[in-house]
């Protein structure tokens, strides 16, 4: 029995920990800060990072393939700018929204389509990606433009309550992130797409060898990420009523962050959603420790999360190396 | 129409590469059932016949009979699909997911949602795997497992997935203990008394007589023959491999050039025990002043293996290497150079020349790092030192700073004998110095090793053409199977060497 947990321990290694970081800190903060002790709270993380959530998830993906995709923020900049300027347009809310998810999977399948075929880095790829998007962002509206739509109006103030927990809410968008992540853990875990796409990072090469479908797989990672950028564009536009290409200025760099603090090993084969999750909540706790503080620069934010991912990666690496040790 | 025995046959493959025939007009046949050897010298076309039979390669000219019928192999995925399955020495699995996944993807048994079954994919995966008497768990990533387990379920794979009938085995022991080899073999015979023809590539010659029935030979890219192997003695196959036939080698007669003698002494290089598990078994190795010593062997035999431990390029794990009687704590390259060790690598175009620098600066790379990269040789002093070299070791060149890749074989390996020349070593491995050179250049390179001796140097001299060997050294040590089995002083005969290479005396 002992050596069944051992097992389980050093196999689960990272995510247990990135959980126990999660569970620990905020504990002590709510400690120091009693406010944050209250349920609401701490829903509120899953209130203001259903956009980063929704990315993360997405980039999760890529990365497990052995990939990047530093066009997220920018589509989803791009998408909530889009969004405003048609309903500003008068066109129907209801159509809008699944046109932006068009346009988020199309256009990630297209970067897909470059990484895989023509073969160039989805560094440079994605990172054209983001200048493009962005760049389309503000060619749509160099200001911010409000929307007054009373269906977006009415579906981003649509309070979600938490089962037992009295009044205490969550927004709408933050259920459909919840429900994207357990469709992720899902794909992720019992489908031939998911499993081919963790052969895919751990080696290309052999996944093509066992006849895997490396092409369509890669293709519809990134289709999939940008189907989570337009989607966390929406719940943005949904949450701030507006759409401005200055949104999410670097949130890609968060996304990336939340994973590898999730986990999700940059070189690829290994990872999972549900470490993203935790990693997205704690770079959420920073931010509302800063927020109840109140007197310290936000920036602290930045560097908070920066000596996190530092740390991670090196108790992965840690990991990684006992891991390695046992099996020889 | 009656069923042939051959499962899978191959005539007249023929197949040139720029510049290289690899393959000309070569047979293969492989029946049901069998166990077959394809041996062959390095560039005698082994795998680039595999690589043309698993679709890899188009060959030129030829056909592929594959089941009675003519087959064209588009792709290895193609081969896949008729039953042509390959196993390499670097297993082409993925080593992150589980065993289970790596056996089953692409077949996974699925359950009522469409969802993966976790659950009958690890019985079903374990229960092919114990066909072939592996017990592991399957859950476990691939990757916690030995390359032998790894190759097993490659196997399995291969067998359960794609149907194979034929199984291509491409070096699958090099990397495996006697243990794991054995296993691989016990699959082997098993696999063949389920009728699936194997090939078996390997250079480990007790390993083809332990387990083969029939033995192809190749060389140069032209076919030799085709023999049973219990009617092949070990010497006709290796005089076969070498292209020597064995009456030619009673009544050959060698000039001895061999000018000086050996002062007896301090060693100037010595190893005691020293290898490396799964590399070299634990050699003993003494080096005098202004002696050569010849390492004779086939390839793979630990020849290349040996001068790498010496030279640092791999860190031995047993045993010491005493240089000038002082034992060598840190193996490096570079510690190597200082400590006045040099080595001409096997593969001068993988390994040595970088053909886009000046002759020049090819010559002076190893002095400059023996220097360190901060002191800057003159350039003027680099002139001098490349045109003593081109002088002295007669490279025919224009001019100094002329591309290296412009020069004939012979005389980029002069550059790089002169790139370590430069660095004034004591003791020069030449790994295969003369390999791919005209018979010329080969003499004058023969001739310059037994000059460097006579000027004080140590030489340790790794070539495959036994004569050469003979003709260059004050001893000769015969490595067979990763071993240093023999040593011979000068009177030694080629006869008495092929056959310890044999490992039959």
């Amino acid at each position: 029995m002992w050596n069944r947990i051992k097992l389980f321990l050093l196999n689960n290694g990272t995510l247990l920990f990135t959980i126990l970081i999660f569970v620990v800190g905020y504990f002590i903060c709510g400690r120091i800060y009693p406010a944050m002790q209250k349920p609401q709270v701490f829903f509120n993380l899953f209130i203001n990072n259903a956009s980063l959530l929704l990315l993360a998830i997405g980039m999760t993906f890529v990365v497990i393939s052995n990939g990047i995709d530093l066009s997220v923020a920018s589509m989803l900049a791009l998408t909530t700018v889009a969004s405003a300027a048609l309903l500003k347009a008068n066109v129907n809310p209801y159509v809008i929204m699944p046109l932006m998810l068009v346009m988020g999977i199309s256009f990630g399948a297209f970067q897909g389509f470059i990484i895989q075929r023509l073969k160039v880095e989805a560094f440079v790829v994605t990172l054209m990606g983001s200048f493009f998007c962005r760049g389309m962002a503000y060619i749509i509206s160099l200001t911010s433009v409000t929307i007054t739509d009373p269906v977006y109006k009415s579906l981003g103030l649509q309070k979600v309550l938490i089962p037992g927990f009295g009044k205490t809410y969550v927004y709408l968008y933050s259920v459909v992130a919840i429900i994207v992540f357990l469709a992720a853990i899902y794909i992720a875990k019992y489908t031939r797409f998911g499993r081919t796409m963790y052969a895919i990072g751990n080696n290309e090469q052999s996944a093509r060898l066992m006849g895997l479908p490396v092409e369509r797989t890669r293709i519809l990672v990134y289709a999939f990420s940008g189907f989570c950028s337009s989607l966390g564009g929406i719940a943005f536009s949904l949450a701030l009523l507006s759409g401005y290409g200055q949104y999410a200025p670097t949130m890609e760099m968060d996304a990336i962050a939340s994973v590898v603090m999730g986990g999700t090993l940059l070189t690829g084969g290994v990872g999972n959603v549900i470490g993203t999750l935790f990693g997205v909540l704690i770079n959420g706790t920073i931010v509302s420790v800063l927020q109840f503080n109140g007197t310290l620069s936000s920036w602290w934010t930045r560097i908070g999360v920066g000596v996190l991912t530092l740390l991670f990666i090196g108790i992965q690496m840690l990991f990684q190396l006992g891991g390695k040790k046992k099996a020889s | 129409m009656m069923e042939t025995p051959y499962i899978l046959s191959a005539k007249g493959i023929t197949k040139t590469f720029p510049g290289v025939q690899a393959l000309e007009n070569v047979d293969f046949s492989l029946k049901r059932g069998e166990v077959h050897a394809l041996m062959g010298e390095n560039g005698a076309g082994k795998s680039t016949l595999i690589k043309c039979l698993t679709g890899v390669e188009q060959p030129d000219k030829g056909t592929i009979e594959f089941d009675g019928a003519a087959v064209v192999v588009h792709s290895p995925q193609h081969a896949q699909e008729i039953g042509i399955a390959t196993v390499y020495q670097e297993v082409n699995l993925c080593t992150n997911i589980s065993v289970a996944e790596n056996v089953m993807l692409g077949h996974e048994p699925k359950g009522v949602l469409g969802n993966i079954s976790w659950k009958k994919m690890n019985e079903q995966a374990a229960q092919s795997l114990s066909k072939l008497g592996v017990a592991i768990d399957v859950t476990k990533p691939l990757g916690i497992y030995s390359v032998a387990i790894q190759q097993m379920v490659a196997i399995t794979r291969a067998l359960e997935f794609q149907s194979a009938k034929v199984l291509i085995l491409d070096e699958p022991t090099s990397s495996l203990d006697a243990h794991e080899t054995k296993q691989l073999f016990d699959v082997m015979r098993k696999l063949k008394s389920e009728g699936i023809g194997i090939v078996f590539i390997t250079h480990f010659l007790d390993q083809v007589y332990e387990v083969t029935d029939r033995i192809t030979v190749l060389r140069n890219g032209r076919y030799v023959g085709t023999f049973e192997t219990s009617s092949l003695p070990r010497v006709k196959l290796i005089a076969n491999m070498l292209g020597r036939s064995v009456s030619d080698l009673d009544d050959l007669s060698r000039s001895k050039q061999k000018v000086t003698k050996v002062e007896a002494g301090q060693a100037v290089l010595e190893t005691k025990e020293m290898g490396k598990a799964n590399y070299l078994e634990p050699t003993d190795l003494c080096l005098q002043k202004n002696e050569v010593v010849g390492l004779a062997g086939l390839l793979g035999s630990g020849r290349t293996e040996l001068a790498n431990l010496i030279f640092g390029i791999e860190t031995p794990d047993t045993g010491e290497l005493l240089i000038n009687g002082k034992k060598v704590t840190s193996f490096s390259p570079l510690d190597s150079l200082k400590n006045g060790i040099a080595l001409c690598p096997e593969d001068r175009k993988a390994a040595g020349i970088v053909g886009d620098l000046t002759i020049r600066e090819n010559i002076i790379l190893a002095l400059q790092a023996r220097y360190g990269w901060f002191k800057f040789i003159p350039l003027q002093k680099q002139y001098e030192i490349a045109d003593r070299y081109i002088k002295l070791l007669g490279i025919v060149t224009p001019s100094p700073d002329q591309l290296t890749k412009n020069l004939s074989g012979g005389n980029q390996q002069k550059v790089i004998l002169a790139r370590w020349l430069a660095t004034d070593p004591q003791v020069l491995i030449l790994d295969e110095p003369t390999r791919g050179i005209d018979v010329g250049a080969k003499t004058e390179i023969q001739k310059l090793v037994l000059d460097l001796a006579g000027q004080g140097k140590s030489c340790i001299f790794i070539s495959s053409e036994l004569e050469e060997v003979l003709r260059c050294s004050h001893r000769v040590m015969v490595l067979r199977d990763h071993k240093l089995v023999a040593e011979f002083g000068e009177e030694v005969d080629d006869q008495t060497i092929m056959h310890t290479m044999a490992g039959d005396l």
